[in-house]
């Protein structure tokens, strides 16, 4: 039973179709990134299910009710934002505690002399008292409760805000790119945090970021979203291994997917190189198409041999990998392998060499970017012959 | 967004429409009444549309009673020097406090604070006598010279330098620049936002100013328009309510032309000294 | 490598250099400040202290003679009533109103410019050509105000003619003529709010507009607000040019403000050393009132 879902939302802005049919389903529990380049769209649609903007067409479900009328107050979600809004003027235990007393206090009761001298009103605002120390404990900021946010540091206030979002256990998290406005050691370091801390809550999340590392590395599910089209949702290791997409592969993985025109001739059969791989059971035809396939399929072999001739154009070390850019001969195209220090020992720029793709790991896709099966030609040959 | 007429926005609109009428009514009431004669005046109606439109009539005797085309030029040469000695003044010595290292600048930095304090009205005396001892009275030197320097405008080309890359002067002095080409050809240009809000401060300040021309001004041709209005209204003799709105019509007219035509300026210009304030 | 030091005289040169020029360029507003505004203060301080009158060859110095005779000046001790009276009523209401329009204008998409351009004409107007207007407006004979107030059976006072009427008629027109100023003000502040605290407030289930308000917008106007209060309230003290073309200072000592008083004292009637002492008492009005905003508001109202 999904736990929220999204179907078929559309939004558009000024005659720009900013959302193109997006539709998701979260289970219990789960930690979804959605991904993808600026202007995908990916933070208004997380605007549009915390309410705060409205969707054209499309249903939005979180349980078992439907959200799109109600006002982002009354759907018991939270929501840290990028620059974590946390109110100025108030204390981090301050903070912590308005969506508490938003909930629990009527106007009244939140007057600030008046408000005391009502009944019950103190009972209440110790039970809040109560549930923001707890939080605070929890995520280790309870000393910080008498501080302002500009006596903070960037780590300690998204904590705060953290907080802030999971002190009244909402149905379902949203994050709008929390870590970007921290320092690039401490990002890593909190997406630890913020992983354990969805464990720990078990409430599904719709986690927004540009950072494709960051999604894979933090996600249950991916979704990936390209100018408005959700493209693929699924596991980190298949949006990386797998896609759906040749966007999908382009976006993700770094360094970036090696992407090489050519075409299918009328009996399927792509050649590229000394690369053949036949695309069936996809339909014959001749047609365009592009190979894909990931710097670390890519070997290098001297000059003359392996199925491609390239030129070393120039080597990034990383430590514990070369990333060699070499020109292929007659394409013109660049491609990027990666190898250990050691297969990339005595190379320099201008060396002739050769290349081959691990035929294994090639992907095809086809003109409107749908991948297509690809499979080495001589392996169904022999099925065929098999017969 | 949807731009659905609900309770609230009819609500607020026609709060803001209700109030504007309110804010706008004595401009109304002056042009109807600049055509209005005597008799239909004292009849005291309400009505805005004058039954004998008096227009030329009273516009006339506005127009002879005191020499409008004088008090407009006055009113802009005096102005006009206030602002430009202001500008030549303020510019350089802003960018000195904010670029420049010298042993005076806490000093400077505190007469500044200091002058900001003071207004005309308070340094007035003294300098009137002064002027007075000296014979300037009734003359344009006594108009511009007290307001030749303008502490805020320091004080308000300061802020803005202060948030100006150093990096730009830097570059300048590599190529070799003087630190005259430096303040002639690099800040000078990068200035102008701040000069043009300056200087609309300046100009509808001064434009607007009683209290010193009146005080150093006995003589009708160095009037400046609020004074020239005083000495119409002196002259008028009566309840010349007709003539009186014409010749407020008139004098009126031209700051509010400038700032129908340059509004955004105008708004962009007390923003920047607000969020610097 | 080599070793190069720096010869001690050229950073020492560069650095002479620009000191130079700095003198050079803030010389002509050290020169003019010293002149127009130093040197005066401190002749009106002086002056203060003697019993100096224009026109009289020599002076003497009379010490807190002048003083003396400004607390028991009844003319003066009006004034100041007269002036606290109106800054009260000016400074408020003027503060009220100008951010009661900005935040209908900001809530209000349509109509922006317009709105802001009608609510800011009476600032870019002439004061001395629109206080006539208002004579005219306040006549109680034939001004179009009593005129209408009578369409509803209301007999409308003698505005500017009745000594308990006359400082509530010259607010109005002071009111009228800031508002436009202090909403531009706030305009330019409300749009600094940054707009995700909004978002913020209401996932964290901030549905009024009263609540909005409180929760963000007053909190994070801070700043601004101090600022317009500091500017209204010198504006207010400063009441000048209402009073000379429609009142001066009348009925009866009832308009009677402190520009107005040290106008008539020290250049109609040319009493400087008197008035001299009146200009020390508004200056340390003015200062005190300053730095009484910034001491203790300043700190409340900036978070970082």
């Amino acid at each position: 039973m999904s736990v929220f879902s999204l179907r078929d939302i559309r939004k558009s802005f000024a005659g720009n179709a900013i959302l193109k049919g997006v539709s998701l389903e979260a289970e219990a529990g789960e930690f979804i990134a959605l991904v993808g380049p600026s202007g995908c769209g990916k933070s208004t649609l997380l605007r549009i299910v915390a309410g705060l903007d409205h969707a054209d067409s499309g249903e939005i479900r979180i349980g078992d009710r439907e959200m799109s009328q109600l006002t982002a107050a009354d759907r018991n979600i939270a929501m840290v934002f990028q620059s974590y809004a946390l109110y100025p003027h108030l204390t981090a235990g301050q903070n912590i505690a308005v969506p508490l007393a938003m909930r629990k206090l009527t106007g009244m009761q939140r007057l600030p002399v008046i408000g005391a001298l009502l009944p019950g009103q103190r009972q209440i605002c110790a039970d809040i008292q109560r549930q923001v120390r707890a939080m605070a404990v929890s995520l280790k900021i309870d000393h910080l409760l008498d501080r302002k946010p500009g006596q903070m540091s960037g780590g300690q206030r998204q904590r705060v805000a953290l907080a802030r979002a999971m002190v009244r256990n909402p149905s379902v998290f949203l994050m709008d790119e929390p870590l970007s406005n921290l320092d690039a050691n401490l990002r890593v370091h909190a997406r630890g945090e913020i992983v354990d801390l969805h464990r720990r809550a078990g409430v599904p999340t719709l986690y927004v970021t540009h950072d494709q590392s960051e999604a894979l590395s933090m996600a249950d599910r991916v979704a990936v979203m390209i100018r408005g089209n959700l493209l693929q949702l699924a596991a980190p290791q298949t949006i990386y291994d797998d896609p759906s997409h040749i966007e999908v592969a382009r976006f993700i993985g770094q360094p970036r997917i090696n992407l090489l025109p050519s075409k299918k001739d009328a009996h399927g059969v792509v050649q590229f190189g000394a690369l053949r791989l036949t695309s069936l059971p996809e339909a014959l035809g001749e047609t365009g198409v592009t190979l894909g396939v990931r710097p670390e399929f890519v070997r290098l072999r001297t000059e003359g041999q392996g199925a491609l001739a390239a030129r070393v154009e120039r080597l990034e070390f990383l430590g514990s990998e070369v990333i060699v850019f070499a020109k292929l001969a007659g394409i013109g195209e660049t491609m990027l392998a990666k190898v250990t220090p050691g297969e990339a020992r005595g190379l320099v720029a201008g060396q002739a060499i050769g290349l081959d793709m691990d035929p294994a790991h090639v992907m095809l896709f086809a003109e409107d970017g749908r991948r297509l099966p690809a499979a080495p030609v001589s392996a169904v040959l022999r099925e065929t012959t098999r017969g | 967004m949807t731009q659905t007429l609900t309770l609230g926005r009819l609500f607020r609109l026609s709060l803001l429409s209700l109030g504007a009428l309110m804010f706008l009514a004595p401009y109304i009431f002056m042009i109807s009444t600049a055509g209005k004669d005597q008799s239909e005046i004292f009849s005291a109606s309400l009505s805005l549309i004058p039954q004998h439109f008096a227009y030329v009539a009273n516009f006339t005797k506005a127009l002879t009673r005191v020499s409008m085309q004088n008090l407009l030029l006055n009113g802009v040469i005096v102005c006009g020097l206030i602002l430009v000695l202001q500008v030549v003044v303020a510019v350089p010595c802003a960018y000195a406090l904010a670029k420049l290292k010298f042993g005076a600048a806490r000093f400077m930095m505190a007469l500044v604070m200091l002058g900001l304090l003071v207004p005309i009205h308070a340094t007035a005396l003294p300098l009137y006598v002064a002027f007075d001892k000296l014979s300037l009275l009734n003359s344009y030197t006594a108009l511009v010279a007290p307001f030749s320097i303008s502490v805020f405008g320091i004080f308000l080309f300061l802020q803005f330098f202060r948030a100006m890359p150093d990096d730009l002067i830097h570059a300048a002095r590599l190529d070799g620049m003087s630190e005259a080409g430096i303040v002639a050809r690099v800040i000078v240009p990068n200035a102008w936002p701040a000069v043009t809000a300056f200087a609309i401060f300046s100009v509808v300040a001064h434009w607007n100013d009683l209290f010193w021309p009146l005080i150093v001004v006995t003589n009708q041709s160095y009037a400046t328009p609020p004074l020239g209005l005083l000495f119409f209204r002196a002259a008028e003799a009566g309840d010349d309510y007709g003539a009186l709105m014409a010749a407020t019509l008139i004098i009126t007219l031209p700051l509010v032309i400038a700032f129908l035509l340059a509004q955004k300026r105008f708004v962009e210009g007390i923003t920047m000294t607000g969020l610097k304030g | 490598m080599a070793d190069i030091a720096l010869p001690f005289s050229a950073v020492d040169t560069a650095g002479r250099r620009e000191a130079r020029t700095a003198w050079l360029l803030a010389s002509p507003a050290i020169l003019l400040m010293l002149l127009f505004i130093v040197l005066p203060t401190i002749a009106v301080i002086v002056l203060g202290f003697t019993d100096f009158e224009l026109g009289y060859g020599s002076f003497r110095f009379v010490g807190l003679e002048n003083y003396a005779e400004l607390i028991s000046d009844r003319t003066f001790r009006r004034s100041l009533w007269n002036t606290t009276v109106y800054t009260a009523i000016v400074t408020p209401v003027s503060i009220v109103l100008g951010l009661g329009i900005a935040l209908l204008i900001e809530s209000e998409p349509r109509g922006r410019d317009f709105f802001r351009t009608v609510y800011f004409l009476p600032v870019a107007s002439l004061l001395v050509a629109m206080a006539t207007v208002w004579q005219y407006l306040f006549h109680p004979g034939i001004g179009p105000l009593n005129t209408f107030l009578a369409l509803f059976g209301i007999p409308g006072p003698n505005w500017l003619g009745a000594s308990s009427t006359v400082i509530y008629g010259l607010s109005i027109i002071g009111i009228w003529q800031s508002v436009g100023f202090n909403m531009v003000l706030f305009l330019a502040g409300l749009t600094a709010i940054p707009r995700e605290l909004y978002s913020a407030a209401e996932v964290d289930g901030v549905k009024s507009s009263i609540d909005r308000f409180r929760l963000v917008t007053w909190p994070m106007l801070g700043p601004t607000t101090l600022f317009v209060t500091t500017i209204s309230v010198i504006n207010s003290v400063k009441v000048f040019e209402t009073v000379k073309t429609l009142t001066e200072g009348g009925p009866n000592k009832a308009s009677e403000v402190l520009l107005w008083t040290i106008y008539q004292e020290g250049f109609i009637f040319l009493r400087v050393g008197y008035a001299s002492a009146m200009t020390v008492v508004f200056l340390a009005i003015l200062v005190v009132l300053m730095v009484l905003q910034y001491r203790f508001l300043d700190r409340r109202v900036h978070y970082t």
